[in-house]
């Protein structure tokens, strides 16, 4: 199940913000490729843990400690059960030293008792914390390499996978120190030692006593890969159920119109009854195991009792050696049942760690180049030379045809087209988000693959027509880029995005909650907010990617004066597909199909009367006499 | 130009900036403890178990049965030492008895063991299963009104975490059934074996139980608290990834690292201290277990020692305190599942209780065919008391005209389209189709007759061939694709990898909002209804993709009655009647050139020479809505 869309590049890593947590440790190296991928990732899980070796060690210690207090009971209590009997028959020995005797045992009982417990505790105290340590360090790696990889990494993989990743994958390897690894230590010695003693004071009673182990450890460990399975395959179930319950409750409106009550109900136990036969089937398996299990137990149980039983009559052994291997057994019941946790812990451990990996291995597709300097600004100047760009994946098609095109500081270029020319691409290569796959572009005369990412991201801004809002107070949004600034900045930057009067409307003003969990924005008013957010910063090359869609053109008009005293310092690009926002703009480029078709300015291009014409006849109402609705129809 | 702003953090890593936060401060968890007894919550849940009464009988039966082979059988090992082992009529034709007794009664624990556990398994299974399609009934049938008000993700979570506390719920109580019945039999055979023993070795249960008293608060807010942190940790994770592209944008990773690594450490430290609190219990019970057994040893091998007490009771003895300790913990546990499950009870109970709004008459019509001629008259209606939206509207529509409302946010445009729907019931007047009072249609009639396009187009995750069909049972290919065709979905469907195979993820937010909207057109039409309402998309819309919907929708209303709430334009004038709105009277109708040539309160938003009527900017708005201009 170990479904990687997100295959590891070659190469080395660059750790970035997390490198000091290392947990690249143990990377897979080429020795490892002699071990199964499996172990590969066990290995590597495991050499991370033990980067705390004090809490190791001492994990360690106690668990064979415990296990050792542990198998000292049953002696103890078939000597105290001896001492009670024994004496009792023979006389040999004075009955004040026998319940002396018993005093001692039932002291040595308690001191072991307290002891186990003990250790247990720091034994699974120890587990546990190694996991969540190992936890925060991966977590911590996890989102650091997630902010750094690159647009076209998040465009493949989806956010909800990545959550998963980030939350279950990683809660499968923090689990694997404490059951798998430490519980593994405790049933080897406490099945190890304890096979010794009895099979040292009796062969066949002590064989007989541990009869029931291999069957019940390969039992649970059959029946846990089962339920795993099976458990994977009803969350898979469950989640299409939920799926269909949260788009029938979002969708309503839809369900309600077309009368599709009776039809949704169906779709629903359609799905329901699927989860449900898995869900049912995973009850039986459990069941069955579980019993036959505990059915195993008792029948060794039985055994030793009457195989002892014999040898007592015979007189070949004490009621007090009985009572050793029936109380042995009842110890071993709980851990070697448990053994199932543990095959599940390991091959969960496995499977998680392998696509928690695969991601923290990623190289990021865009990075610094091994000898970049920060961009030096000087005139300000961005040009595209024979820029061509497809998006990854094969056979994808081109999206931009050798465009050429130069901005200044202080002006400004338009970008016009049908939807899918590729007007949104050049927004995303100038800061790049994406690199070109042939020409190259340059602000200064420096390329910008050559230059820090940082420095270049810093001089270039992208209002983007989408933006995305926190769960935040609404000036911590508009200072996102720059959350040191002070309220009177964020103030200017609203009323510079036409965003102020609506603030002053709000009960909270600034302070109101916005974004998913707060009072939710129109679309027009996110898109101020994300210019809002833009003027914050001062910016080499602005870009707006559509982002005035949603705003009246009034408002809009407003917004473009306030911006001049920005546009002034920066070179600007706009893209637009209504005319009005990017008409005044030095020099406009009509882009179809990845190429660009036409350029010039407003006047230039409406005398040209071409495409740019056409669409702006199409846009400006004179031209709209005939009705393309209702009876215009072929 | 040399310096950039943003890059003007103080020196310093610790500080972290001001304004800075990652993920929500709040917490997603509702209340998770109620009550341990909630009778209205039992009882109310009860009636979804009583269906399988008879197993949970067989259930109940099986549990006293395992529990009492539990309980017999360290009196059998007990009576096999005592009588066949070490008495004086010791023999093996005792201890054969014995052990045959003994495998008897664990093939009898086996039998009960999987009867119990199987039983109560598939039931609370399906009894979960039951709840859940109930309250998704429910659902589909409450009043709007109340579907308006409600948070999508708290409801998902009722449907979904309050129900699976329910399910712990059932399955434990039967087993706690159990584990009391064991707890008590424990006692009482203790108690017989040797009244003067058992009593000093139950001696030390009170210590376990005030020990637990006092941990268990503590550790519940431990636990909480691990799990809170939790619950924030990965929302500042979901968040982080949601928001990539403007982190990146906006430079913003090392701060967000930093606030990450805050958010983790205190998950880091509340993981700790809970699992301190969850192991805090073990040496406690490994101690109280020594102790008992020590004064087993003492007491009871002394009794020994005098011939007072038979060895095998004291072997007995040996394992019920072994026993001992299991059922009191999981009583304990049982404890907060019941109040978890009374909390998540009382959550679901309200779901269920929430009133149906509008159900059907008994004699409610269902026709075949209807001509889909619309008539309200003196409507009012209103979604809170005393505050009507609409008052006293009246108007016709003839079969296959169609009619545009206009009129600024607020007036009442959906409401009519609402009620035409019977989303809603009138307050006072009536609506009609057919002259025949929408009160008198079956809601499914309604639903079949007329087919609304919303404003959002609402698309579910499937293939598009799916999402075309949508709920016309029996559309075939052919269907879809010429719907498609006729509204200008087909080529771009063609441009699709999987053409119309291919499966939409989230909700089509892989397709553009043009693109969505044309997929529901061609749903409105393979439902092939006399009426048609749509809800003009207000969000812009490019030009091009503006022109294609123009054209479908003069298709799409080719031949029926069309309401149309419109935006645009172009729509507008391309309907045969223009009905124009104001605070929830009709100040206007008439054709395009009627109301401009009227000037009225159309010919002034006309005036304003915008593309849209949402264009509009409030001033202005407000100015054309105040009254004519002084010119």
């Amino acid at each position: 199940m170990a479904r990687s869309n997100a295959t590891a590049k070659e190469g080395p890593n660059t750790a970035g913000l997390a490198s000091h947590l290392d947990v690249y440790l143990g990377r897979s190296t080429a020795a490892d490729q002699r071990h199964s991928a499996d172990t590969a990732v066990l290995l590597r899980i495991i050499r991370l843990a033990l980067r705390y070796r004090v809490r190791v060690a001492l994990a360690v210690a106690a668990t064979v400690a415990a296990a050792f207090f542990q198998l000292m009971i049953p002696p103890l209590l078939g000597a105290a059960v001896d001492n009670a009997l024994g004496l009792l028959r023979d006389g040999s020995v004075g009955a004040t030293d026998a319940r002396a005797a018993l005093i001692q045992a039932a002291l040595l009982l308690l001191g072991a008792s307290i002891l186990r417990g003990a250790f247990t505790l720091i034994h699974n105290y120890n587990g546990e914390a190694i996991g969540h340590l190992l936890a925060y360090d991966l977590r911590l790696a996890f989102y650091d390499k997630l902010q750094s990889l690159s647009f076209s990494f998040h465009d493949r993989v989806h956010t909800g996978e990545l959550i998963t990743r980030g939350m279950l994958d990683l809660d499968g390897v923090r689990m694997f120190v404490n059951t798998g690894l430490l519980r593994l230590v405790l049933l080897a010695n406490l099945i190890g030692i304890g096979a010794y003693l009895l099979l040292s004071t009796d062969l066949i009673l002590g064989l007989l006593s541990l009869s029931f182990v291999p069957f019940v450890a390969w039992r649970s460990s059959t029946a846990r890969l089962r339920l795993r399975t099976l458990w994977l395959a009803l969350q898979q179930k469950m989640a299409g159920l939920g799926q269909i319950m949260d788009e029938n409750l979002t969708g309503i409106r839809v369900v309600r119109a077309f009368g599709a009550e009776p039809y949704e109900i169906e779709k629903y136990d359609a799905a329901a009854d699927e989860a449900m036969t898995i869900a049912r089937e995973r009850i039986k398996t459990r069941v069955s195991s579980t019993t036959i299990m505990t059915y195993a137990y008792f029948v060794a149980m039985g055994l030793v009792l009457w195989v002892g039983g014999l040898r007592v009559l015979e007189g070949t052994m004490t009621v007090g050696t009985l009572t050793v291997f029936l109380t042995f057994i009842t110890i071993l019941q709980a851990p070697v049942r448990q053994l199932g946790l543990l095959v599940n812990a390991i091959a969960r451990a496995s499977t998680c760690g392998s696509r928690l990996f695969a991601v923290l291995d990623l190289q990021p597709a865009i990075d610094d180049h091994d000898s970049a300097g920060p961009l030096d600004l000087t005139d300000g100047a961005v040009r595209f030379e024979n820029v061509s760009f497809a998006y990854a994946g094969e056979g994808a098609p081109p999206v931009l045809h050798d465009v050429s095109f130069e901005v200044h500081r202080g002006k400004s270029l338009g970008i016009v087209g049908p939807p899918g020319s590729g007007k949104s691409t050049i927004a995303n290569l100038l800061p790049r988000y994406y690199d070109p796959s042939g020409g190259r572009i340059t602000i200064d005369g420096q390329d910008i693959r050559e230059v820090t990412v940082a420095s270049l991201r810093q001089a270039v801004r992208v209002v983007q027509q989408d933006p995305f809002l926190f769960t935040a107070s609404l000036e911590n949004n508009i200072a996102y880029g720059d959350p040191w600034a002070d309220y009177g900045m964020i103030q200017d930057a609203a009323s510079v995005a036409q965003i102020d009067g609506f603030v002053d409307l709000l009960p909270d003003g600034y302070g109101t909650l916005v974004g998913e969990r707060g009072v939710s924005l129109s679309g027009g008013q996110k898109q101020r907010v994300a210019i809002a957010r833009a003027t914050m910063l001062r910016s080499a090359v602005l870009i707006f990617d559509d982002s005035t869609a949603a705003i009246d053109a009034e408002t809009e008009q407003r917004i473009r004066e306030s911006l001049k005293a920005h546009m002034e310092d920066a070179a600007t690009i706009i893209i637009s597909h209504r005319l009005g926002a990017l008409r005044h703009a030095d020099e406009i480029v009509f882009l179809e199909a990845g190429r660009i078709v036409e350029r010039g300015s407003h006047d230039v291009l409406i005398a040209e009367g071409g495409r740019y014409a056409a669409l702006f006849a199409l846009q400006s109402r004179g031209n709209d006499e005939e009705s393309p609705a209702k009876g215009a129809a072929e | 130009m040399t310096t950039l702003s943003g890059a003007n953090q103080p020196d310093g890593k610790t500080q972290r900036p001001p304004r800075a936060v990652v993920g929500s401060q709040i917490s997603m968890d509702e209340e998770m403890f109620g009550a341990a007894f909630d009778g209205r919550v039992i009882s109310r849940f009860l009636s979804y178990v009583r269906p399988y009464r008879g197993r949970i009988y067989v259930a109940l039966a099986a549990v006293l049965v395992f529990t009492g082979a539990q309980l017999t059988i360290p009196l059998i090992i007990r009576y096999a030492i005592d009588e066949a082992i070490v008495s004086d009529r010791a023999s093996e034709a005792l201890l054969m008895i014995a052990i045959a007794v003994f495998a008897a009664v664990i093939t009898v624990n086996y039998a009960a063991n999987y009867i119990q556990d199987r039983v109560v398994g598939l039931v609370g299974e399906q009894v979960i299963f039951d709840l859940r399609r109930a309250m998704f009934a429910h659902l589909q049938h409450v009043a709007l009104s109340f579907m308006d008000k409600t948070e999508i993700g708290r409801m998902m979570s009722r449907l979904q975490g309050d129900v699976n506390a329910l399910q712990e719920f059932l399955e434990n109580s039967i087993t706690a059934i159990g584990d009391l019945v064991l707890l008590v039999g424990i006692i009482v055979i203790m108690l017989t074996l040797n009244f003067e023993l058992g009593l000093l070795t139950l001696s030390v249960v009170p210590t376990l139980l005030i020990v637990r008293l006092i941990w268990l608060p503590r550790a519940r807010v431990a636990f909480r608290r691990a799990r809170e942190t939790n619950s924030i940790t990965n929302g500042a994770l979901a968040e982080g990834i949601h928001a990539v592209r403007t982190v990146q944008g906006m430079g913003r990773e090392r701060v967000n690292f930093e606030l990450y690594d805050d958010k983790a450490s205190e998950n880091l430290a509340a993981h700790l201290r809970s699992a301190k609190y969850a192991q805090a219990m073990v040496p406690v019970v490994d101690t109280l277990t020594g102790a008992a057994m020590g004064v087993v040893v003492i007491v009871g091998g002394t009794l020994v020692l005098d011939s007072a007490l038979d060895i095998g009771v004291m072997i007995a003895f040996l394992f019920y305190v072994q026993r001992f300790f299991d059922p009191i913990r999981s009583l304990t546990i049982q404890y907060s599942v019941m109040q978890r499950a009374m909390a998540s009870g009382q959550r679901i109970f309200e779901v269920l209780e929430v009133p149906l709004a509008i159900s059907d008459k008994p004699d409610a019509v269902e026709p075949d065919h209807i001509d889909g001629d619309i008539t309200f008259r003196d409507v009012t209606f209103g979604y809170t008391k005393n505050q009507p939206i609409l008052k006293n509207v009246s108007f016709s529509v003839n079969h296959g005209e169609t009619v545009a409302l206009v009129g600024p946010t607020g007036s009442g445009k959906t409401s009519i389209t609402a009620l035409l729907h019977r989303f809603y019931d009138v307050w006072d007047g009536s609506v009609s189709i057919d002259g025949r009072d929408v009160r008198d249609y079956a809601k499914v009639s309604l639903g079949h007759h007329i087919a609304m396009v919303l404003q959002d187009p609402f698309l579910f995750t499937g293939t598009i061939f799916e999402n075309i069909c949508y709920r016309t049972a029996g559309a075939t290919r052919e269907d879809v694709e010429r719907a498609a065709k006729v509204v200008g979905a087909h080529d771009f469907i063609m441009r699709l990898r999987d053409g119309y195979e291919t499966v939409l993820e989230q909700q089509g937010r892989n397709l553009s909002l043009g693109q969505r909207q044309l997929l529901s057109f061609a749903r409105a039409l393979v439902a092939d209804a006399k009426i048609l309402v749509l809800d003009e998309a207000t969000a812009n819309i490019d030009s091009y993709t503006e022109r294609q919907i123009q054209t479908a929708l003069s298709r799409l209303l080719k031949g029926r009655t069309g309401i149309v709430i419109a935006h645009r334009l172009a729509t507008i004038r391309g309907a045969d009647r223009i009905i124009v709105l104001q605070q929830g009277r009709i100040v206007e109708t008439g054709t395009h050139d009627a109301l401009v040539a009227k000037n009225g309160l159309y010919a002034r938003l006309y005036a304003l020479n915008y593309a849209s009527f949402d264009d509009i900017p409030d001033e202005l708005l407000r100015d054309a809505l105040a009254g004519p201009a002084n010119t």
